[in-house]
């Protein structure tokens, strides 16, 4: 592989390092609008991506896998925590700015119509990063022409289009193609093809792989379907209620689950076959309001396996006591029952 | 026409529905000639993409349609004809012997009342019960559809449920009456996978209580496996191919619905490309002559676009509307072309 003359850290370097990320919203209310509670979105959020690799988040709603997201590319300000690309904080007097950190890390969102001005034609809306970053305009159109051929749309034919005359899966390929168009190392896709029909998932799909090897990218790939998370990851992130649950490379954590959680995750995918139907609920209820979680463990509650310990201490993120020595695969979990932490040969996922 | 009728009337027969949006002078074909009929205790499950005039089937059923639809056919509901009755009477069946339940809870219930007296309106409506007994009955249906502490619940809004608890709710105001037929649309795509899954199993074990039928309509092909005794696969206002969940999930026959399945990714993939079908939906104001997903279709000849496509069923039941169903081409053929 040719080096990448952006690249400052070195191979080892891992392009995205989170550590201690966290964000709680106030919710106010009340007769002088006092605060009266906070979410807690994410709360102590730890993780690196390696330059390459495809990082998959997976959580139902209110896990705060889209804050985490949003966090990283600062829409939002975090409350506390340090993100550092390629070696440089992000922020730091002695690290970068913001905007530079954009410039590299790009986002594609779920809603491929409310991200898209409605009033530029798609060739606009992709050349518009370029041109605001000082790219004459004649080359700026150039690059959106060369970018729409790369996300498969045909310039003649659809560049100077409006949203509204494309489908939902070109309007995705839209957002794409405006997401490289800064040459970006990482791009973050927040649920990016959950809207579109799986035929045209599909599509996409592919096309994100394609592009992926083509342009040296590193994916955060953020989606609530398990299937297309397993498609897509070299390593997961399992979140539940603000917190990371589980982490490790896709192949260890799909084949051995060790988190409850997980495994009730795992066990809700719907089967595909009906010879073989899921006939036991895995997990009964909701998950529970992040507006002040349960102490300890926040699983404990909608958990099987729950003991007095899990009310009282958070479990840490670590590696499970099993766990050979030699065992490199970076396989944690956050989980204080022998269930998680021993091996257990008769379990299958 | 079989010679020997069945003993009771289907509780749902749908015969060459059609359904046409004429507007401005566009005239949109959203539905084609769809027939069916459902037994009671039976689960149809009507899988398509968006598009497809899956949920615009579900509307003409039940007569929820804007005027400008000009709907055609026939439906019978336990062998009365119910297309085209008045108003006044149409709405006696629903929410009583036919009702629906939405993708969007939130949308579907009314935020202005309390979740138990919208059930009990629903049973003083029509079966003029008195409004405690209602409530009562609204108290059971809620403890029936597993909602936690329901007498708490009762006088909760819809805004104080969470999503799942939403979805119940709704499901019990749709049994309110015990109906013998239930139309679903999409009731589980909003839903987290943990939440799907316990709705998916409620609405089987409802079904094998109650013993209504079930439409099921939905674009997620893990869902329709899990729920379904018949698949019915839609595309471009037809059904191309139709059979037991078995033999659609396993041997799936029209190119349309093994591309489906085939871009539907499911687990251990890694590393390969996923099989597409290529192109997008046709154009409801336009659609071609013959077969409509000729135009995606690796496998189109001539015969494909001549006019249309002959039902090809088999012994058991199952029916594929494809010409190559009808006159199967050999192995060595199917080999060369997919090399």
């Amino acid at each position: 592989m040719l080096s990448d003359p952006r690249d400052r850290g070195g191979p080892a370097q891992p392009l995205l390092l989170v550590e201690g990320l966290r964000k709680h919203f106030p919710v106010r209310g009340g007769l002088l609008n006092r605060q009266v509670a906070t979410v807690q979105a994410v709360d102590d959020v730890s993780f690196l991506v390696r330059k390459g690799e495809t990082l998959g988040i997976v959580g139902e709603s209110g896990c705060g896998k889209s804050t985490t997201a949003r966090l990283l590319m600062r829409l939002i300000e975090p409350d506390a925590g340090a993100i550092v690309f390629d070696g440089d904080a992000v922020g730091d007097r002695h690290g970068i700015t913001v905007n530079a950190m954009r410039r590299q890390m790009q986002m594609v969102f779920q809603d491929s119509y409310s991200s898209l001005n409605p009033r530029m034609t798609t060739a606009e809306s992709v050349a518009y990063a370029p041109r605001m970053h000082g790219l004459p305009a004649k080359e700026a159109t150039e690059r959106a022409d060369n970018l729409l051929a790369q996300v498969g749309l045909n310039p003649p034919q659809y560049a100077r289009r409006y949203p509204h005359e494309l489908s939902g899966g070109q309007r995705q390929r839209v957002n794409i193609a405006r997401a490289l168009a800064l040459e970006p190392r990482m791009v973050i896709l927040d649920e990016a093809v959950s809207a579109l029909d799986k035929s045209i998932e599909a599509q996409v799909l592919n096309l994100l792989s394609e592009l992926k090897q083509r342009f040296r990218l590193t994916y955060l790939f953020i989606s609530h379907d398990l299937n297309v998370v397993e498609y897509v990851s070299d390593r997961i992130l399992v979140m539940y209620l603000g917190r990371v649950v589980e982490t490790g490379p896709v192949g260890a954590i799909y084949a051995r689950p060790r988190h409850p959680y997980t495994r009730a995750l795992f066990a809700s995918k719907p089967t595909l076959d009906p010879d073989r139907r899921t006939t036991e609920m895995p997990l009964t209820g909701d998950p529970p309001n992040p507006i002040n979680p349960p102490s300890g463990c926040r699983f404990r509650t909608r958990c099987a396996f729950a003991q007095a310990i899990c009310a009282e201490a958070a479990p840490p993120l670590a590696a499970p006591l099993d766990q050979a020595a030699d065992d490199t695969s970076e396989h944690r979990v956050a989980c204080h029952l022998a269930e998680a932490q021993q091996a257990r040969a008769e379990y299958h996922a | 026409m079989p010679d020997i009728m069945p003993p009771a009337p289907p509780a749902l027969r749908v015969e060459d529905l059609t359904v046409r949006f004429r507007r401005r002078g566009i005239d949109v074909a959203a539905v084609n000639g769809v027939s069916f009929a459902l037994a009671r205790g039976e689960t149809l499950t009507i899988l398509g993409e968006s598009g497809s005039g899956k949920s615009v089937s579900l509307k003409a059923l039940m007569g929820l349609l804007p005027a400008y639809a000009a709907v055609e056919g026939g439906v019978w509901l336990d062998g009365r004809e119910i297309l085209g009755l008045p108003a006044g009477e149409l709405a006696k069946l629903r929410g009583g012997e036919i009702s629906m339940i939405f993708q969007e809870p939130m949308a579907a219930l009314d935020p202005v009342y309390t979740i138990g007296a919208q059930i009990a309106e629903t049973i003083v409506q029509h079966e003029g019960l008195g409004r405690r007994a209602a409530m009562q009955r609204a108290l059971d249906l809620l403890d029936h559809v597993k909602i936690p502490s329901a007498a708490r619940r009762l006088k909760n809004y819809p805004h104080e449920l969470s999503g799942g608890m939403r979805q119940r709710a709704m499901i019990a105001l749709a049994l309110a009456c015990s109906p013998s037929v239930l139309l679903a649309d999409e009731p589980t795509t909003a839903l987290d996978v943990t939440v799907q899954i316990q709705i998916l199993l409620l609405l089987r074990q409802l079904q094998q209580e109650l013993g209504m039928a079930i439409v099921f309509v939905t674009h997620d092909v893990g869902a329709a496996a899990e729920i379904s005794d018949r698949i019915a696969v839609m595309y471009a206002g037809r059904f191309v191919e139709t059979g037991t969940a078995r033999e659609i999930m396993h041997a799936p026959r029209h190119p349309y619905t093994q591309g489906l399945l085939a871009s539907t990714v499911h687990g251990g993939q890694r590393g390969r490309l996923l099989e597409t079908i290529p192109g997008a939906p046709p154009n409801l104001a336009r659609v071609p002559p013959g077969c409509a997903f000729a135009p995606r279709c690796r496998y189109t000849t001539e015969p494909c676009t001549r006019g249309e496509i002959p039902e090809a069923i088999s012994p058991t039941g199952a029916m594929a509307r494809c010409v190559r169903v009808v006159t199967p081409i050999p192995t060595h053929a199917i080999n060369e072309v997919s090399a």
